[in-house]
């Protein structure tokens, strides 16, 4: 043993510092399936019980739908539960390669490859697909995950300002004499809730012969007349080089996720990437649920209209309450609060009143831009809402902040 | 304020402030720590430094604490250019 008192102290006082900052990320139990109403132990050790759901990535609400399940258990019993392998070992089923063909054909791509996560994909994808001739130039924005990809890829790295078309074409003109280049976005910035300006990227990509890489996490299922993703709700369809996105969310909410775009890039994945090579296979069971929810949305397009539909009556809510909010159109609605304190002390007020929700400060959000991010879901009915909307009216009462702006908020924050 | 300084300064603002963004960045704003630009912009930075005073940079030496603020960098920069004219 050589954990050591001394060594021990040292990883005590570095958790203790993080407490002092308030930067310290508890847990909460949920005793429930998840869905839009939940049951939990907070804090810990107290009485469970029942809350409203207002932060979970369940934006179709099928975590917990009952064909999902009954799919995921027929999977249990015809494809066992393990694979006990990496896929190029002996961890590849059919039911994987039928996912990924359906997953091409869903997103409008070439090809699919399936990782253990989405953050896989994004941690593994830069490293096997560019090096030091080219350049990555990537939304300052964009998911932590690709920032650490980024960071384990030899090809330069560049950054320009958020959805600052002006920036990138400028950084695009200055790294032209590079091999390749790839402009690298998120679809929908899961902090903001607001959506990539997609048609000018890829107007830009064809000036300037760059690849285009969307992270569509926030927006495969839903985004798009028939939830294909942000290409979709663009206009660009079919013109995405790459795109990583998520089974842990929309699709089911489990776990996987991809890469899927240009063939010979999602074959470079397959022979270079290192999550790929060398993490275990996506459970059957999951693949056998994922297969399920692709049926669903494909069949019907009720679940996203009924995701816009709540989410612009819960922006409405809001805003009518006096709340401020970032701008946007997806069903990613954050409340900002500026002050950390003040972000994390209303959550915790919320969560009395029957509220799930949490408070995001730095460093998940830049300095100064603490909020609550609320996140709609088709499994919210409107009763739901108004219900939450209640909650948070009478929390925003209790700390004198409706109908405060900006500034005034940030005032607060300051004094 | 000396050229490299201004440099630097001008840079900064360009680079990292939004057009509406009304902070002003002086000679010793903390720009790291205080949230204006993050390790993960910071390259643009250094890449900007080493071409205009074609300078090499060690990355030990871009730490976070020695791009801090506009004087730290302008330091920085000088250090290495007295050791680009010495090794010249």
């Amino acid at each position: 043993m050589a954990f050591a008192d001394t060594v021990r102290y040292r990883y005590q006082t570095d958790l203790e510092a993080i407490k002092a900052a308030g930067l310290f990320k508890g847990e909460r139990y949920i005793h429930s399936p998840q869905s839009s109403e939940i049951e939990v132990e907070f804090p810990i050790g107290s009485a469970v019980r029942k809350c409203i759901n207002i932060c979970a990535n369940n934006y179709l609400g099928l975590s917990s739908h009952p064909e999902v399940i009954a799919a995921a258990h027929a999977g249990l019993d015809a494809r066992g539960y393990g694979m006990s392998s990496v896929r190029f070992i002996c961890g590849t089923q059919d039911i994987h390669r039928e996912l990924e063909n359906r997953l091409t054909a869903f997103l409008g791509t070439e090809d699919t490859l399936l990782f253990p996560s989405c953050m896989d994909a994004n941690a593994g994808f830069f490293e096997a697909c560019l090096n030091e001739q080219d350049v990555m130039i990537a939304d300052r924005l964009v998911h932590a995950s690709i920032v650490d990809g980024m960071r384990l890829c030899k090809a330069t790295q560049d950054t320009y300002k958020h959805s600052d078309m002006g920036h990138l074409e400028e950084k695009l003109q200055e790294h032209q004499d590079k091999r390749s280049r790839m402009v690298i976005t998120d679809g929908v910035f899961s902090m903001d809730g607001d959506t990539v300006k997609l048609a000018d990227i890829v107007a830009l990509a064809e000036k300037y012969n760059a690849m285009v890489f969307v992270d569509d996490s926030h927006a495969t299922g839903f985004m798009g007349k028939t939830g294909r993703g942000t290409h979709e709700h663009c206009g660009v369809f079919g013109k995405i080089d790459v795109i990583t996105t998520t089974l842990g969310k929309a699709l089911g909410g489990a776990s996987g996720g991809c890469v899927s775009g240009r063939r010979e890039l999602v074959e470079m994945c397959r022979q270079r990437a290192r999550p790929y090579l060398f993490s275990n296979a996506v459970a059957p069971v999951i693949v056998a649920g994922a297969l399920k929810v692709l049926d669903l949305i494909g069949a019907s397009t009720d679940r996203r209209d009924k995701l816009e539909w709540n989410a612009r009556y819960w922006r409405g809510l809001l805003k009518e309450a006096g709340f401020d909010l970032k701008e946007g159109d997806t069903p990613i609605v954050p409340v900002m609060f500026y002050d950390a304190k003040l972000a994390q002390d209303f959550a915790r007020d919320l969560f009395d009143e029957g509220v799930y929700a949490i408070g995001f400060f730095f460093p998940v959000v830049p300095k100064g831009q603490a909020r609550i991010r609320t996140q709609l879901s088709a499994a919210h009915e409107k009763h739901h809402l108004d219900a939450a909307i209640e909650a948070f009216k009478k929390v925003g009462k209790k700390h004198g902040i409706l109908g405060l702006g900006k500034k005034e908020l940030m005032a607060r924050a300051v004094a | 304020m000396d050229e490299i300084t201004e440099v630097v300064r001008n840079y900064i603002v360009r680079e990292y402030l939004e057009k509406d963004d009304e902070r002003t960045i002086t000679e010793t704003t903390p720009l790291i720590s205080g949230g204006i630009v993050d390790s993960f912009s910071m390259v643009s930075l250094l890449r900007f430094l080493e071409k205009k005073y074609s300078i090499d940079i060690p990355d030990q030496c871009a730490t976070p604490e020695a791009f801090d603020t506009v004087e730290r960098i302008a330091g920085l920069v000088r250090r290495f250019q007295k050791a680009e004219v010495t090794k010249g």
